[in-house]
């Protein structure tokens, strides 16, 4: 245990002590709160039908945030190790294949929903200044950070991958962003397609990330997704695994 | 502490896609010994040291530190070493202190231990002034004592340096030198070189690896009397030619000379005795009897140099 909450905090360390760490945050704030004043403009024209959160989170805004941070983040876990020769120094220590893979997504993952906490100021922001009575419902907030997380939790997984792949930085990262990108283009084919019932527009549905995005913004927590998000986050750390044991089959 | 020798390795063959980059090795490493891995660029002791230290498994043959097994007891194995790989890789983000604390920490250390061993190593390796800097803004002597920090930082009872002197200026590798005789006291050290003067100046045995396999092995000693069958004697005697010529030719220990010239009435003779033997009281007998003038007498000894050429010479020969 003492080795992996040491290579967790080196891992959260490495975010913080780096500028890419700030320009991810940094990033973050300002395409959410270009997102916030969308809301608010939105707000001063009409009465919303559905939830705040919905119109905040699933937009273009967000889905762009969700798709280019967790490649930045991850593209240095083990690129730039075994770029540096660290990784020798890693893997020589007493510490077992498995403890360096979870600590690795465990840091990134921490660092990247520590990057969505100041978007906690915002529904307090709303409930000072707007005259609606309730406007923001608290499970929907509850249910868009479970689905964050979980969104979060996959592709950090998938960027963690496409890092043990490589010892470029930059193809880690272009890898885990396209691979990332085709994932959630998966979505758009069920507008593409047109809506005829059939199991292949059943099983686009089960796999729009989109969709899925719009019932934890509603508060709704369906435990297929849940489920969905969790097994590939632990597909592609399994696959992680495989790739930093593949050392050993050479 | 167990009887089992520092290191033991049979056998030992890495092959990457079917060219063995490491071929049959077999050595033992006694505890307490300063042994120098020597071999040319691409003679396999990188591969070698990584699989010592379980980076990465061998192909066949087996190999034990301090009685454990590297493959299947690496996390024993692990405890028990300090790896330094070639080129000293460092996070170079991190402060020094904060970098050490770091790998006690990984190492297993607890938190009281780290802080202790921390200061301990910072102190013996002379990184006190530098100890809050980042380990980017230093320079490569700094560095290089940082990964050597590292490996020593919880204590091991091995510890394995793949080229420590690499890229150091002559300044600082006698620094590094140093520091390696001085931490080398209480514990074994397996340190590998393309440099021979390194192997010369700090080892107490030599391995000599060529093209994955073992050459030669043994103290300094060992290998220049090993080599003492090719010691040549040099001596410069005032005589004529033939009266040399004739007496190198009666002395039954001499099997091969050379004549030339040298300044003044002087000739430089190079004796090669027949079997180990020197030559040097019988010449200098010799000069007295005769009433010759003997201006020098040397053997010449082989150094670790000679050795070293002459036995990757041997092999390219071969091929």
């Amino acid at each position: 245990m003492q080795p992996f909450l040491t290579l967790v905090r080196r891992e959260l360390g490495s975010c913080y002590f780096s500028l890419i760490g700030y320009v991810i945050v940094a990033a973050v704030q300002f395409l959410m709160g270009l997102g916030f004043m969308v809301v608010l403009q939105a707000l001063n024209g009409k009465p919303f039908d559905k939830p705040v959160t919905e119109e905040f989170f699933n937009n273009g805004l967000f889905w762009l945030v969700m798709l280019l941070a967790p490649p930045i983040i991850t593209m240095r876990t083990y690129a730039l190790e075994k770029f540096s020769g660290t990784y020798e120094t890693l893997m020589t220590a007493p510490v077992s294949d498995l403890q360096v893979v979870l600590a690795k997504f465990t840091g990134a993952l921490l660092f990247f929903m520590s990057a969505w906490l100041p978007l906690l100021a915002y529904p307090f922001l709303l409930k000072r200044f707007s005259v609606d009575l309730m406007p923001v419902d608290t499970s929907a907030v509850g249910g868009t950070f479970l689905g964050i997380f979980l969104f979060g939790a996959f592709y950090i997984a998938l960027g963690c991958f496409a890092s043990a792949l490589t010892r470029s930085q930059i193809i880690a990262a272009m890898n885990a962003f396209v691979l990332g990108l085709g994932l959630f283009l998966l979505s758009y084919l069920t507008y593409v397609i047109p809506p005829k019932s059939g199991w292949q527009s059943a099983a686009l549905q089960h796999v729009s990330m989109i969709e899925h995005m719009k019932d934890f913004t509603r508060g709704v927590v369906d435990t297929r997704q849940v489920v969905f998000y969790l097994s590939l986050t632990a597909l592609f750390l399994f696959l992680t695994l495989r790739v930093v044991e593949s050392r050993r089959w050479k | 502490m167990s009887a089992a020798p520092m290191i033991e390795v049979e056998n030992l063959t890495k092959r990457y896609a079917g060219r063995a980059a490491v071929r049959d090795l077999t050595f033992t490493v006694k505890r307490g010994e300063i042994v120098g891995f020597l071999g040319q660029n691409g003679a396999g002791k990188t591969t070698t040291m990584r699989m010592l230290s379980c980076f990465m498994p061998a192909t066949s043959g087996s190999a034990r530190i301090a009685g454990y097994d590297v493959f299947t007891q690496a996390d024993e194995v692990r405890r028990r070493i300090g790896y330094m790989p070639e080129g000293n890789p460092l996070h170079i983000d991190m402060r020094v202190r904060e970098y050490l604390k770091f790998r006690a920490r990984l190492k297993g250390l607890s938190n009281t231990r780290s802080r202790e061993r921390v200061d301990i190593v910072t102190e013996q390796c002379g990184l006190g002034e530098v100890a809050g800097k980042v380990i980017g803004t230093l320079s490569g002597g700094y560095r290089q004592r940082v990964g050597l920090a590292d490996a020593l930082v919880h204590e091991p009872e091995l510890i394995i340096l793949d080229e420590p002197t690499k890229n150091l200026d002559a300044h600082l590798t006698r620094t590094v030198r140093q520091l390696i005789k001085d931490v080398s006291k209480d514990r074994t050290v397996f340190i590998s070189s393309h440099l021979l003067p390194e192997v010369e100046l700090t080892c107490t045995r030599v391995i000599i690896i060529h093209e994955g396999s073992i050459r030669e092995s043994g103290t300094l000693d060992e290998l220049q009397r090993k080599m003492s069958s090719g010691q040549q004697v040099i001596a410069e005697l005032s005589a004529s030619v033939p009266d040399l010529r004739e007496a190198w030719e009666h002395m039954a220990e001499v099997e091969h000379f050379d004549i030339s010239a040298a300044e003044g009435n002087f000739h430089r003779c190079a004796l090669t005795p027949r079997t180990g033997v020197d030559l040097r009281p019988q010449v200098f007998e010799l000069a007295k009897q005769r009433g010759w003038q003997l201006r020098e007498l040397t053997r010449t000894r082989h150094s670790l140099e000679d050795i070293f050429v002459h036995v990757t010479k041997k092999e390219q020969e071969e091929i």
